[in-house]
């Protein structure tokens, strides 16, 4: 198995290895992401577009009349819901770029890649990209108030980062040094803390944002996991026809 | 250049390495890119398009 990963290296130019995550990373984030959008849709849309009837206005929380819990905010809206749909894909075919591209360092290392490791690496995935930085900045629903978008993103980036080095040291150096780098690396963007708003100033009611974000991490969790076996099962297809 | 796992030199094993990770390490911008294109850049056509995306996916948003 070691032999035959070298050998295929060796046969080719760089350019091959790029060409098997590349391929194996758009299959995956491509099948992935369509199922993830349909979860999306299903499950997290309603409730932002419920969150959006408070946001323009068109219902107000503790206004002169009590509004109703039960909404309709069904419909389809072809052209925003092609969009979410699209770009739901690109999004997840980005993090399994990056996925693909680690599980081959892994895979050189000597590490296996099988599907069912592969659920595993969507979740140590999720727990980077997408647990990590919600538990300063959860999920936004909209309307809600929050600190300048650009400061947000820097620190939402670097979470990421010292996450995703965090879950490598706990995988792959499960050392003393190893995990206790990866406890200080999960802490530190928790303790420097997150861009926060100097007032809460969201008009959508707090059931309705507490659902959303439970709707958007949970869903974040099964899309990681599926991401993460179809990359491992497109890797492991793409290695085996070369 | 065709060489088999028996001829196969500890030189070949590092270079093969260093060609496995500089394409890991290309693939893995190229990842980040795509990441920050469609769940971070605020041009306002990028942002409106991708908008309930970035929500859902707890990116930063507005």
């Amino acid at each position: 198995m070691r032999h035959t990963t070298c050998v295929t290296q060796l046969a080719s130019p760089a350019t091959k290895m790029f060409a098997r995550i590349v391929t194996s990373a758009l299959f995956a984030g491509a099948t992935a992401g369509l199922l993830i959008a349909l979860l999306q849709y299903a499950f997290v849309q309603p409730v932002l577009l419920h969150a959006e009837l408070y946001e323009t206005g068109t219902l107000v929380h503790f206004g002169a009349a009590p509004v109703s819990a039960i909404q309709d905010v069904s419909g389809f809206d072809p052209l925003r819901d092609l969009l979410s749909v699209l770009f739901t894909m690109l999004t997840y075919c980005g993090y399994a770029m990056i996925l693909v591209a680690l599980m081959g360092v892994a895979e050189e290392r000597g590490a296996d890649i099988t599907l069912r490791n592969g659920m595993i690496w969507g979740l140590m995935g999720f727990i980077a990209a997408h647990l990590a930085p919600a538990f300063s900045l959860p999920p936004e629903v909209p309307g809600v108030a929050a600190a300048d978008v650009l400061l947000r993103q820097y620190w939402w980036f670097a979470t990421v980062a010292t996450a995703a080095i965090a879950m490598w040291l706990i995988a792959f150096h499960f050392t003393m040094v190893g995990v206790g780098a990866a406890i200080v690396l999960l802490l530190l963007p928790h303790i420097i803390g997150a861009p926060q708003p100097a007032e809460f100033t969201g008009p959508v009611p707090t059931e309705i944002g507490a659902l959303f974000a439970s709707r958007a991490l949970s869903v974040g969790l099964a899309a990681w996991i599926i991401l993460g076996a179809f990359c491992a099962y497109f890797w492991t297809k793409e290695g085996e026809a070369a | 250049m065709k060489t088999t796992a028996a001829t196969m030199t500890v030189e070949d094993h590092a270079s093969a390495s260093r060609t496995g990770l500089a394409s890991a390490f290309f693939a893995l911008i190229l990842g980040v890119g795509i990441i920050a294109v469609t769940g971070h850049v605020q041009a306002a056509a990028l942002h409106d398009a991708a908008h309930d995306v970035r929500h859902a996916t707890g990116f930063p948003c507005h």
